[in-house]
């Protein structure tokens, strides 16, 4: 009989400590399935960052390593180098990713490096709780933008797919969501394709992951979900930034 | 054997490579900058690997990532950049990763300059980045030993589960000096159990810091604790020249030994029973030695290139029972060995401690 259902084996069966509502749990489901149907698992070596996910590795049914906070790019870089023939990729806020690790993210995708980020955008810090990020849209309220996020002291949001896309480095970029099934089904499709792209050696492959934090938006987990849907992905467009995995 | 003429950074590569260097990245800064050049053209001949990082900060979690793996990795730089590295430093002693971060030492504080110093002491033994841990720090005085001490501190560092740092200098890293390559070439390593390298056949493994729950990290600090006794019970070493008799022992490491001991040599001529204690590993400290040395009749002279750094550790070992005296100078030239002479004739005069 075929199984409809099943936990990932990917997935420890732990309950996960995330907050209700929280986009991680939703994307740890997806990172583990697709590692599971592309036969990765035992060849997997993940980088966990210092954020809401520092955690992963409770979670991971395979190997996963801590990275000091903003380092994982550099952390998988010497992995991959080390053992070309691991599956090695990184799991990154937007603060770890395009803050504090902006260097080793711009870096590591202009050397090319044949691993795969998943970035889980929740226009915060979460972790800390709720601070002012790199991708906090403008007119955010956070706990550091208490007026709101204001251009002329803030700065703008970073759009690192699109930041990453002017790198010859790079071979596939995509921003999903999952607010919803349908997007759900769009983003577990995009990261197995950049999980593929690392398996074909064809260069840098990211997956930006617009996600819910409804604890640290002060919002229910429902109105977490019509806010990124209204107003999230309009400052975010989904869609594929870049894709030279066919060339 | 036959001897090759070699610069000091040159031969410590050697003596990693030799060892089983798999990975190096590093990040130009002068006066280490032969190590990346002469290893961007070795490694790859080699195949192994080699990357000029973006920043010490990154080449030092470069060396995370590929160390966490098993393999061999080192990283190299001289002060500031090694400022750079201490979150890596931090977070390997943490996490219990063996590596080599290699510190050509350089005038400071800030930029400095680029003159051979020894002012990056402190940050050496004591830590140097947060968080209650120890490095184990070797300290070579020639391209010999610049050979001798890589390719043993991967041994060292795997046997604890530890960072190691060569601490070294400007003169001593590009001074020219007949090497011989005594070590044979390491092919076979150890397999270890903690290291990441997929989890096919086994549970899948994870490799730590962060220790959130309830008494886990006072637990680990302990075990790190004991780890630091064991290796300050067996791994000290050190060098000592004509010690027996001696009235006045100077202690020095690195570039600044090789001076003192000129400078022994020429108090004996002047009649003074001068003698020298090398420390080769800076941490652990060969304090030992150094408080069954220590009588009232007995004086101790710490020779830097800074102002008074290891002088504070020469002090804690002797404990008050003979009279430690300082001669020092930083981000300039060198001690001279007339100088030394100066202070040791001075100080077995005078009596003051002059520290
Ligand atoms: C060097 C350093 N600076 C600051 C912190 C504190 N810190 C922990 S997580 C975090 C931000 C995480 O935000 P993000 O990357 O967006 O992840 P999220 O929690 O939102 O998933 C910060 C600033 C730290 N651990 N280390
Ligand atoms: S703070 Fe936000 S990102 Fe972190 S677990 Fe809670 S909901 Fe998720
Ligand atoms: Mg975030």
């Amino acid at each position: 009989m075929k199984k409809i259902l099943s936990k990932p084996e990917s997935l420890k069966d732990t309950v996960l400590s995330y907050c209700p509502g929280c986009g991680h749990g939703i994307i740890h489901r997806l990172v583990t399935e697709c590692i599971d149907e592309l036969g990765v698992r035992e060849k997997t070596i993940a980088v966990a960052p210092v954020g809401c996910a520092v955690f992963a590795y409770e979670y991971f049914n395979f190997d996963v390593t801590e990275a000091p906070h903003g380092r994982p790019p550099a952390v998988a870089t010497g992995i991959k180098r080390t053992n070309p023939d691991k599956f090695v990729f990184t799991y990154q806020g937007d603060g770890d990713i395009a803050a504090i690790g902006m260097a080793e993210t711009i870096h590591a995708a202009n050397r090319g490096e044949n691993i795969t980020t998943i970035f889980v955008n929740n226009a915060n810090y979460g972790m800390t709780g709720g601070q002012m990020a790199p991708t906090t849209l403008i007119g955010q309220i956070t706990e550091t933008t208490p007026f709101g996020r204001n251009p002329e002291r803030e700065g703008y949001p970073i759009k690192l797919c699109e930041l990453l896309s002017t790198l010859e480095g790079t071979a596939y970029l995509e921003r999903v969501a999952i607010y919803n099934p349908q997007n759900i089904m769009k983003a577990k499709k995009a990261i197995k394709k950049a999980f593929q792209c690392q398996i074909d050696r064809k260069g840098f492959s990211l997956v930006e992951i617009i996600s819910n934090c409804p604890v640290d938006w002060g919002m229910t987990p429902l109105d977490s979900i019509k806010w990124v849907e209204e107003t999230f992905i309009k400052s975010f467009p989904l869609g594929t930034v870049k894709d030279k995995t066919n060339t | 054997m036959t001897k090759k003429l070699i610069k000091g950074n040159i031969a410590l590569c050697e003596g990693a490579i030799t060892a089983g260097l798999k990975s190096y990245f590093g990040y130009p800064i002068t006066p280490q900058n032969e190590i990346p050049a002469y290893l961007s053209k070795r490694m790859v001949e080699l195949g192994r690997v080699f990357i000029q990082a973006e920043s010490e900060i990154a080449a030092a979690s470069m060396v995370l990532g590929a160390a966490i793996t098993g393999a061999r990795a080192m990283t190299s730089s001289s002060s500031p950049g090694i400022s750079l590295k201490q979150e890596a430093i931090s977070y390997m002693s943490g996490m219990q990763v063996p590596a080599l971060i290699v510190n050509v030492q350089r005038g400071g504080p800030g930029l400095g300059n680029i003159s051979s110093s020894q002012s990056d002491y402190f940050q050496a033994v004591k830590g140097g980045g947060h968080g209650d841990y120890k490095i184990i720090v070797l300290a070579p005085n020639s391209a010999q030993e610049m050979y001798e001490t890589a390719y043993d501190a991967f041994d060292l560092a795997e046997k604890y589960r530890t960072p190691v740092m060569i601490l070294t200098d400007g003169i001593i890293g590009q001074m020219m000096e007949p090497i011989e390559f005594n070590r044979i070439e390491k092919k076979e390593f150890t397999e270890k159990e903690w290291i990441l390298n997929g989890s096919k056949g086994r549970e899948p493994r994870s490799i730590k810091s962060l220790l959130m729950k309830d008494g886990v990290l006072e637990k680990h600090n302990v075990k790190l604790q004991e780890k630091y006794k064991l290796i300050s019970e067996n791994e000290v070493k050190y060098e000592s020249y004509m010690l027996e008799d001696a009235e006045i022992i100077i202690i020095a490491y690195g570039i600044s030994s090789r001076i003192a001991r000129s400078a022994v040599k020429l108090a004996r001529k002047n009649g003074i029973k001068a003698g020298l204690l090398r420390p080769k590993t800076l941490w652990p400290f060969p304090s030992e030695i150094i408080n069954s040395l220590a009588k009232p009749n007995v004086k101790f002279l710490s020779i830097e290139l800074s102002h008074g750094q290891m002088v504070e550790d020469v002090k804690l070992a002797v404990n008050g029972k003979s009279e430690v005296g300082f001669l020092g100078k930083a981000g300039g030239g060198l001690v001279t060995e007339q100088e030394i002479l100066k202070k040791i004739q001075s100080q077995i005069l005078g009596g003051s401690s002059g520290a």
